[in-house]
Parts: C-alpha cells; structure tokens; sequence
C-alpha cells in the first residue's frame, strides 16, 4: 500500500500571539513550532496500516525550508520518505497549499492520502478535501475510525451530537481526527534512524494566491469582567444580572 | 460583470436548521450592500411548505433538490446521502443561475462541502468567517486564526467568491411574512456521475439525544475542579434548567469522566453560545481557543 501523509508545522498551541511588522501576519519571534497536531494521527494511521499491509509511509509537506522539521518528525516517528514541496515564502494561501500537494500526489498515483483534519494555524478544514476534488479522490474528513477491506473503506466521521459512518472506494483521501488512534512517540532507535534520511526536494507548480491578507489583528478586547466575591450569596444577584443586563437566560 | 449570490441551507427533520435563517439574513444584508440578486438553493424532501416560508428572512426564491431522488443517483446502497453530491449540486446550481458569491453556513456538513465546491467552481475561498463587509465594492471576510488569537481581513482575487460562515455569529433577521417561490430542481439536469458519490454516509449515529455544544445557546461546562464524574449531575442538572448543552474541558475528557463530543477549545469544538457558563475550568488558553466568542461567559 503506498501511502501518502500530507505534514504541516505550526505554531504550538501555547503561543501567545503577536502582530508582525507587516501587519499581515504573526511576529515569528520566539515562537516554537511542531508538527499539527493532528497530522501525528494521520502519521500513526499510515504507519499502522503500512505495518498491517506492508508499503510504504511517504510525507510531504508544502512550505518553506523550516516545513522540514514537519518531515523529520513523520520521519521519527517511522515514515520511509519525506518530500518537501519548496514554497518561496510563507505567503500561501489554503488553494495555494493544497494545489501544490495535489499536483505532487497525482503524479504518484497512491493508494491513499492521509492529513489531519484542519491545521491549527489557520484551521482551514479545507486541504483534504480540496486535494481529493483536485485529483479526483473520494474524502471523508473528520474520521475517528478507518476500516480498509480490500478497496473498501468505512469510517466513521465525527459530526454534531452525533457520528456518521462513510462508505467509500480506495483510493481515497482521509482526514484524521483525534479519537483515531494514540500517536507513538519516537523511540530512540527511529530518531538515529530519521538522521540519515534524506529529504526529497519538488519545486512548486503554482504560486498564485486566491485571497490576500489585508490585516492581521488582534480579536477586539473584550469589557471588563466582574467578579463576584460572596460565594452562593451572589447567585441571586448573578442570576438577575443574567437575565436584565446581559439578557442571555 | 454583475454579481448574484447563491445562499446554501440545510434542513434537519423537515424543518430549517437556525444557520439557514443565518445565511439568507446575511445574503439579504450582502445583496444589499452589492446592489444584486440572491437565491436560496436546499437539498431536501418534504420541505416545500417550509422552503416558502424562508420569504420571511427576505428569499424571494427557493431552489430545492429532492434528497431522495438525489440518492437513488448514488453509486453504493442503502446509504442515506453523499457530502460530494450536494457539494455538486451547489456547485452546478451557481454555474446555472450564474452566481458567483456562495455563502454556505459553517456546520459539520457545510464545512466539509465547501471546499469542495470551492474547486469545482473555481472560487476563492474563505472558510470560518465571523464578519462580512463590502468596502469600495469589493468583499472582506473576517476569520479567525490561530485558534482566535488573531483575526485577518481578507480580500478575494477574481469575482468567484465562497465563504462559509460561522454558526451563531451572524443574526437572523425577519424582515416580514412573505412567501418565497419554490423551484424544483431537476436532479436530472445536475451533470450527476458515479465520481460525484465518491463517499457516502450508510447510517447516522446521534450519540445522545442531548442538545450538543456546537449548536446550543447557552453551555454549561464542567472542569477538572468537579473533581470527579459523580459530581457532573450538577452542571447536567443547572443545564437542564437552563435548557443548555453540557460541554467539559479537556482534562476532564482525557479522564475519561466525559466523551469527546463535549470538549470545548482548540482540539475540540469551537462554540459561541449567548452564554458559556465554566464551572470547575482554569481557562487555559487551549480552552479559551474554543468559547472566547461567546457573548456572555461566567
Ligand atoms: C495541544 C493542546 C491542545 C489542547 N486542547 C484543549 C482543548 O481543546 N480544550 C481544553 O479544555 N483544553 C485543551 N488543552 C488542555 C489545557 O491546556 C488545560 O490543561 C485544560 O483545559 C485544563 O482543564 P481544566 O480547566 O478542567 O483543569 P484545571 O486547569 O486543573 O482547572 C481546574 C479549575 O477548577 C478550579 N477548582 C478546583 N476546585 C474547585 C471548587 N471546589 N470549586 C470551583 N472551582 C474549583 C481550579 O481553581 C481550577 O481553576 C490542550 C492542551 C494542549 C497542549
Ligand atoms: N502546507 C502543507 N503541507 C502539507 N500538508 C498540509 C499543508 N497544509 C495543510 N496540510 C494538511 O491538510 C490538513 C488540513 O489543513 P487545513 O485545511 O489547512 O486546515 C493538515 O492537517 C495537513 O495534514
């Protein structure tokens, strides 16, 4: 089974955001990166399957040259091959990420692509599926449990209150969500291992942008809070101010 | 090239979901602002009486494709619809009434359409925005990033636009009693192939028959400060009589004392209730990521 992981790096979740000179993105100063979260499922995922129906794990992320630590953590984790899709510069938009990958993917005819539901920078919930229209896969997004019989899938996709289970035909796209598995952690031997591996280099085959980022701001400061010091004694007042000054209950 | 808008709305039981009313609201202020027409497009069955009455929130016209003519399209069976096919349908319903703005209501099943139709129609495309407005004719989306720690404006190249908007954001507005026309749409003329019902969904599993947090008014959520699951009667309970979801922070999920359906923030949902009542819950900045927009928070 070849196997295709779509990896992202991100800003960790504990950053606290700060604009930029350009006043169009984050000031990356003393901001750490990882590996999306989500993407680590989409790894462990590849990887479980590689290891049930023999193949092979390839990563492949679309960015600039700091996108590689993304690979190399694919790499520790177990994935045989990274490829990186050089962008020249970080200036992408969503269209632009997923047409690149596209494009890479179509030309290695796999039997499924994996990338974590949505990227926790920019939370696009897009690239699966806009991949999959692009190079005319079946997706399911959101999954929590894969089921691969042959050529046919069936998983079951996280929704409100609820979740639905999908049907679909390799190949195919899948977007993993948490729930789906318990990502590894790399082991000693795989780090030393990931050392040596190469990374592919692909030049991009687009660079256009659809939208353009007029602003970046910080989201408008909420009124100040007030607090409440007299324990259940308030929750007569808390309760009246509920319902007369915020109008909520 | 003149503009005209294209508003996609779900139904659930025969009747409209909240975000439908959200969307035509917002697709009556934008057509507005552009000076241009907007239609509704909906996939359903038995919905007519309902579809007509959408000319209360300002739809003059109603196109409706029958669900279940939709499905016997479908290539697998016994399965009840197919994300790509109504992504298909949205996307074949703009090409032929020749709207190029397309606003989608940002649900489970609005989100993982739309970028779908985003490609099929060529559109640039903005997921998750928050504000919609028109400055010097041209369009500009607000979104959250970062887990909302920081907002953007953006701007569309070209004139094919498609945005999908945040539920509980934007409000409805009735803006009298009239009646919309409803057009049935032949499902006949949709282009439809087997491609088209690449995935689809076999069963729906409703996990419980509670109010779930992502589309709940108000939410009551329990932290690691209840100190254990037995004592999660008390915000069930305060939820019950506030006629609220009950939704828990990730610790407590992690723990096992909540499923994940409830988890509120940046690995879980994202929600912004009228208010978000925390009991028990630090505010970590992961949880925070998810209820920060909610208008009244506790
Ligand atoms: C990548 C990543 C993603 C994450 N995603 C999420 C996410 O989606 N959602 C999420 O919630 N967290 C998330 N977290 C975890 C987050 O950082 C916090 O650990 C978590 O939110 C803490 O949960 P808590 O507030 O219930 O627990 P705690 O932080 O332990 O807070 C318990 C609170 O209860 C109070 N308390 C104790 N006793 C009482 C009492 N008797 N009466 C009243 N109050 C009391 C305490 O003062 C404290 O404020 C994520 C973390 C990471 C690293
Ligand atoms: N630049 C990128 N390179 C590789 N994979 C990506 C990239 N951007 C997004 N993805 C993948 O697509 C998923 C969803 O991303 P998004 O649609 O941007 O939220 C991520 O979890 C990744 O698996």
């Amino acid at each position: 089974m070849k196997i295709i992981v779509g990896v992202s790096l991100v800003p960790d979740s504990t950053t606290k955001v700060k604009i930029g000179a350009d006043k169009k993105s984050i000031d990356e100063n003393g901001v750490s990166y990882i590996l999306n979260p989500y993407d680590e499922f989409a790894v462990e995922e590849a990887l479980q399957l590689k290891e049930k129906n023999g193949g092979e794990v390839i990563a492949i992320s679309y960015g600039t040259d700091k996108a590689k630590e993304a690979i190399k953590k694919a790499f520790q984790m177990g994935a045989e091959k990274g490829v990186l899709i050089k962008a020249a510069s970080n200036d992408f938009d969503t269209y632009s990420a997923a047409k690149n990958l596209a494009d890479y993917i179509k030309g290695q005819s796999p039997d499924l692509v994996l990338f974590g539901k949505t990227s926790i920078d920019f939370d696009g919930l897009s690239v699966p599926a806009m991949v999959a229209e692009m190079i005319d896969y079946p997706c399911i997004n959101v999954v929590v449990k894969l089921d691969i019989n042959g050529n046919d899938i069936t998983a079951e996709r996280e929704i409100e209150g609820g979740k639905e289970i999908v049907v679909a035909n390799l190949p195919a796209v899948i977007g993993t969500q948490k729930g789906i598995n318990n990502p590894r952690y790399p082991n000693l031997k795989s780090i030393m291992a990931s050392k040596s591996k190469p990374i592919e280099e692909a030049a991009p085959t687009y660079t256009g942008n659809k939208y353009e980022v007029i602003e970046m701001k910080l989201p408008a400061a909420k009124a100040a809070g007030r607090i409440f010091t007299n324990g259940a004694a308030d929750v007569p007042e808390l309760v009246k101010l509920l319902r007369e000054e915020a109008k909520v209950i | 090239m003149s503009n005209k808008i294209l508003a996609f709305v779900e139904s659930k039981d025969g009747k409209f979901k909240n975000s439908a009313f959200e969307v035509i609201s917002e697709a009556k202020k934008l057509s507005g602002e552009l000076s241009c027409d907007f239609e509704v497009v909906t996939i359903g069955s038995g919905i007519d009486a309902e579809a007509e009455n959408l000319g209360s929130y300002g739809a003059s016209k109603v196109l409706v494709v029958d669900a279940n003519e939709l499905n016997s399209k479908s290539k697998f069976s016994g399965t009840q619809y197919s994300h790509s096919a109504f992504a298909k349908v949205v996307a074949e319903t703009a090409t032929k009434e020749s709207a190029n703005i397309i606003l989608i209501s940002g649900t489970g099943l609005g989100k993982e359409i739309a970028p779908r139709v985003a490609i099929k129609t060529d559109s640039a495309f903005c997921q998750d925005c928050v504000a919609l407005h028109v400055e010097g004719g041209n369009i500009i989306a607000t979104k959250p990033v970062y887990a909302g720690k920081s907002m953007i404006d953006m701007k569309f190249n070209g004139d094919k636009i498609l945005i999908t908007l945040r539920p509980n954001v934007f409000k409805p507005v009735k803006s009298g009693d009239a009646k919309a026309a409803i057009e049935k749409v032949d499902v006949g003329s949709l282009n439809l192939n087997d491609k088209d019902f690449g995935s689809a969904v076999k069963e729906v599993v409703v996990s419980s028959e509670k109010l779930d947090v992502a589309e709940a008014d108000i939410i009551v959520s329990g932290g690691r400060g209840l100190r254990g699951p037995e004592n999660f009667h008390l915000v069930e309970t305060l939820a019950s009589v506030l006629g609220a979801a009950t939704g828990a922070s990730r610790a407590v999920v992690d723990a096992g004392w909540r499923g994940h359906g409830e988890q509120v923030g940046q690995t879980g949902k994202t929600v912004s209730p009228s208010l978000y009542i925390a009991v028990g819950i630090s505010g970590a900045i992961q949880h925070l990521a998810g209820m920060s927009s909610s208008k009244t928070i506790v």
